[in-house]
């Protein structure tokens, strides 16, 4: 740790970089990430690079009904990704999605079974519209209530959060099973199509739509109105906002009602206009894919649209692969695992670069990633080399604090 | 009445699990870490195992050894739920990419992982057998010991477990001693309170969480390797595990991240999970077992609500739990 010997690297905060080298180092990572999918593929399917990819691309965009899957997927994953979203950028780890999206999906069911074919349709759907945005912004807001009142730690509420509300959709699954026994709800309404929502051109359409119309919403929200301002300022920083004259906690209960409320309405969405029942799995996980998204797309939502398309596509891609090779479907999984920390590690090479000691210039660097990012950067850093290693020696000094260790930690 | 003496064996059977990922998880979390990849490492752990289990028992043809059955595989799911450790630590320490994504992207990995290989262990591998089924296997895992049999209800409620059973609660039983009495449980405390005055007292914050973090996960990943070999009896059936890592993260609230009280926590939350089949319901309402397997996320809310409404210090989460350590941001 002393002077005796200068450590091989360092990493210094860069102070911003470029969009056009930012978009240069995701799409690095991406590629890379791509290769070792295709490298893992063929290894386990034994099948060559080339049918790989074609095989992808059939899957994803195979067909006019595959392309309108893809996107009609695409735009609900991207929907969740751009309801998390302003509760992210006000850094409360909103993860309960799924648990919002299903309660906004049971509210809807349940409009749709109790007063199908009772009320016109046209209310039926205005209810299951309010219901199902009521249920998913309560549910958004307990936790945030708590975080409000009590600073509750909101990762781990919103995830209890998310299996209660599965516990509660698996009790009414089988509460309205059909039939009797079976263990599940079934297509519901189908001879009548009561409160199924009305359909724009074909039936994908609908959600693809409003995904548009959401994403520019919250982009506006986001970064032209009040709201949005204070929901980043409290995200920066809770003391700054209070000085500001913000309340913090009224923003995150507002901000979490919007979000949980959004979700709701994309559980609306999956019951009411794409799969019209409800199971315990409708999200499919999706939840915790937008988490990732929205944070991959660094809270940008227009980035939040390619970010999901690559990912609905990847595993779309994967799924098609393990089906033509007679493997498990759950391929799709691994392949997006994959991408993901390809670009969750490149986010690294954003933020921060990498100083390596002047004379030496040997590679021991880990990613793969992270060699392209090295040889582009080495000769613009070279003069801020000296200030750097003069900042890390002042790291040292503050030695009075060793006492405090022992004070701080509880017993 | 419940039948006590047939209701604890099979609580603890579902507890061991959740007590493997919830050790896991705290020595984790004090680090500082909020691993949320903890349910796909331990379905890493099983399926690493399963496939450990699988080779050698095709290449033995029957006559295994005791020693190796129970070696193999379990060397497998460690290695296998480490590298999942490591690269958790990686992106989260060195590279300081967002806790709550990169777990998240771990589960979505590991579970795809091991569903994948459950599903597909067959076809690859190229035998003609119709189903993972390793009974031979697993009869050395859950092998308890010769006389708990002739004990009566104590032999049943205290003896009647596989080695894995008691590993789990010494496991758990240390790390709280370690945790609690040790100069590097003290240490690892000050990483997850507050790195910046750990690392001014001179402790190596890095490999602080890295070690902590990967043990975690080692730990947790045999949490996965129990449920196959010896609750399931060796059969892989995917999605069989579940939720149960999910359960193990609540279960760590619960205890109020005291690995000690952990080893009573999980037996009440495995009692909690497996409640229904012993109350009463009927069978016109089958919907209630539901809401039962639903207790155990709302008491572990309850206790995080209250915990953080006494505002106690030493019942707190660690401080600076899900932060990225960077010196120089300070």
């Amino acid at each position: 740790m002393n002077e005796k010997k200068n450590p091989l690297f360092h990493i210094v905060k860069r102070k911003s970089m470029p969009l056009s080298k930012q978009m240069m180092v995701r799409l690095i990572a991406v590629a890379v990430a791509i290769a070792v999918c295709a490298i893992v593929t063929v290894i386990t399917t034994g099948m060559n690079p080339l049918s790989v990819f074609a095989a992808t691309f059939r899957g994803a965009f195979g067909s006019g009904r595959k392309i309108w899957i893809t996107l009609q997927d695409t735009a609900i994953l991207l929907l969740i990704a751009l309801a998390l979203t302003p509760a992210f950028k006000m850094k409360f780890w909103n993860i309960g999605g799924e648990g919002q999206v299903l309660m906004g999906g049971l509210a809807s069911a349940a409009c749709m079974i109790v007063l199908g074919d009772k009320i016109p349709d046209p209310v039926l759907n205005l209810l299951m519209i309010v219901s199902s945005v009521f249920l998913g912004a309560l549910w958004g807001a307990i936790p945030a209530l708590f975080k409000a009142k009590w600073k509750t730690n909101e990762t781990l509420s919103t995830l209890m959060m998310n299996y209660i509300a599965i516990q509660i959709v698996a009790f009414f699954t089988i509460y309205w099973e059909v039939p009797k026994g079976s263990g599940k709800i079934g297509i519901i309404n189908q001879s009548t199509n009561a409160g199924w929502l009305m359909q724009i051109g074909n039936k994908y359409l609908l959600p693809i739509l409003i995904s548009v119309i959401v994403t520019v919403g919250i982009y506006v929200y986001m970064k032209y109105t009040k709201h949005g301002y204070e929901i980043a300022v409290v995200g920066e920083s809770e003391r700054t906002a209070r000085y500001a004259g913000i309340r913090p906690g009224k923003v995150i209960i507002r901000t979490m009602l919007l979000s949980g409320g959004l979700c709701g309405f994309v559980g609306m969405l999956l019951v009411g206009g794409i799969h019209h029942t409800i199971t315990t799995t409708i999200t499919g996980g999706q939840g915790f894919t937008a988490v990732m998204v929205s944070w991959l797309a660094q809270f940008n939502p227009f980035t939040m649209m390619g970010v999901s398309l690559l990912i609905i596509f990847l595993s779309h891609g994967a799924s098609e692969i393990s089906t033509s090779c007679g493997l498990n479907q759950s391929f799709g999984e691994i392949i997006t695992g994959i991408i993901l920390f390809f670009i969750i590690g490149c986010e690294f090479f954003i933020q921060y670069k990498v100083i390596f000691r002047k004379k030496e210039t040997e590679n021991t660097k880990e990613g793969p990633a992270g060699q392209k990012e090295e040889t582009g950067q080495d000769s613009a850093e070279k003069p801020e080399n000296e200030a750097g290693n003069a900042k890390e020696d002042s790291e040292e000094k503050p030695e009075n604090e060793t006492t405090q260790v022992d004070e701080e930690v509880k017993s | 009445m419940i039948d006590l003496v047939a209701f604890i064996p099979r609580a603890i059977g579902q507890s061991v699990p959740l007590l493997f990922g919830c050790t896991g998880e705290i020595i984790t979390e004090k680090s500082g870490n909020l691993n949320l990849g903890i349910p796909g490492v331990m379905y890493v752990g099983g399926i690493c195992g399963v496939i450990g289990a699988f080779a050698y028992e095709q290449a033995s043809k029957g006559n295994m050894i005791g020693i190796l059955a129970i070696g193999i595989p379990m060397l497998c799911s460690l290695i296998g739920s480490l590298l999942m450790g490591l690269l958790y630590c990686f992106l989260t320490v060195s590279l300081r990419a967002n806790q709550n994504v990169t777990g998240l992207a771990m589960t979505t990995f590991g579970v795809g992982f091991g569903n994948f290989f459950g599903g597909s262990l067959i076809k690859l591998s190229g035998s003609d057998l119709p189903t993972i089924s390793l009974s031979k296997t697993s009869s050395f895992f859950s092998a308890s010991l010769p006389f708990a049999d002739k004990l009566g209800w104590f032999g049943k409620i205290f003896l009647s477990y596989g080695f894995l059973t008691y590993l789990a609660i010494i496991i758990a039983a240390a790390a709280g001693l370690i945790i609690k009495k040790t100069r590097t449980g003290l240490h690892l405390r000050a990483v997850g309170e507050n790195p910046a005055t750990a690392d001014a007292a001179g402790i190596d914050v890095v490999r602080y969480k890295y070690i902590s973090t990967c043990l975690g996960c080692m730990i947790a990943g045999l949490g996965g390797l129990y449920y196959v070999m010896d609750y399931a009896s060796g059969i892989w059936s995917n999605d069989a595990f579940g939720d149960r890592g999910w359960l193990a993260i609540a279960l760590v609230i619960f205890c109020i991240w005291k690995p000690g009280l952990g080893i009573l926590a999980s037996i009440l939350f495995g009692g909690l999970y497996i409640v229904y089949l012993y109350i009463p319901a009927g069978m016109d309402h089958m919907e209630y077992k539901e809401l039962y397997k639903m207790i155990p996320y709302v008491v572990t809310l309850i206790v995080l609500v209250i915990t953080s409404m006494r505002n106690k210090k030493e019942n707190q989460p660690p401080a600076s739990l899900g932060l990225p350590y960077f010196r120089e941001n300070r």
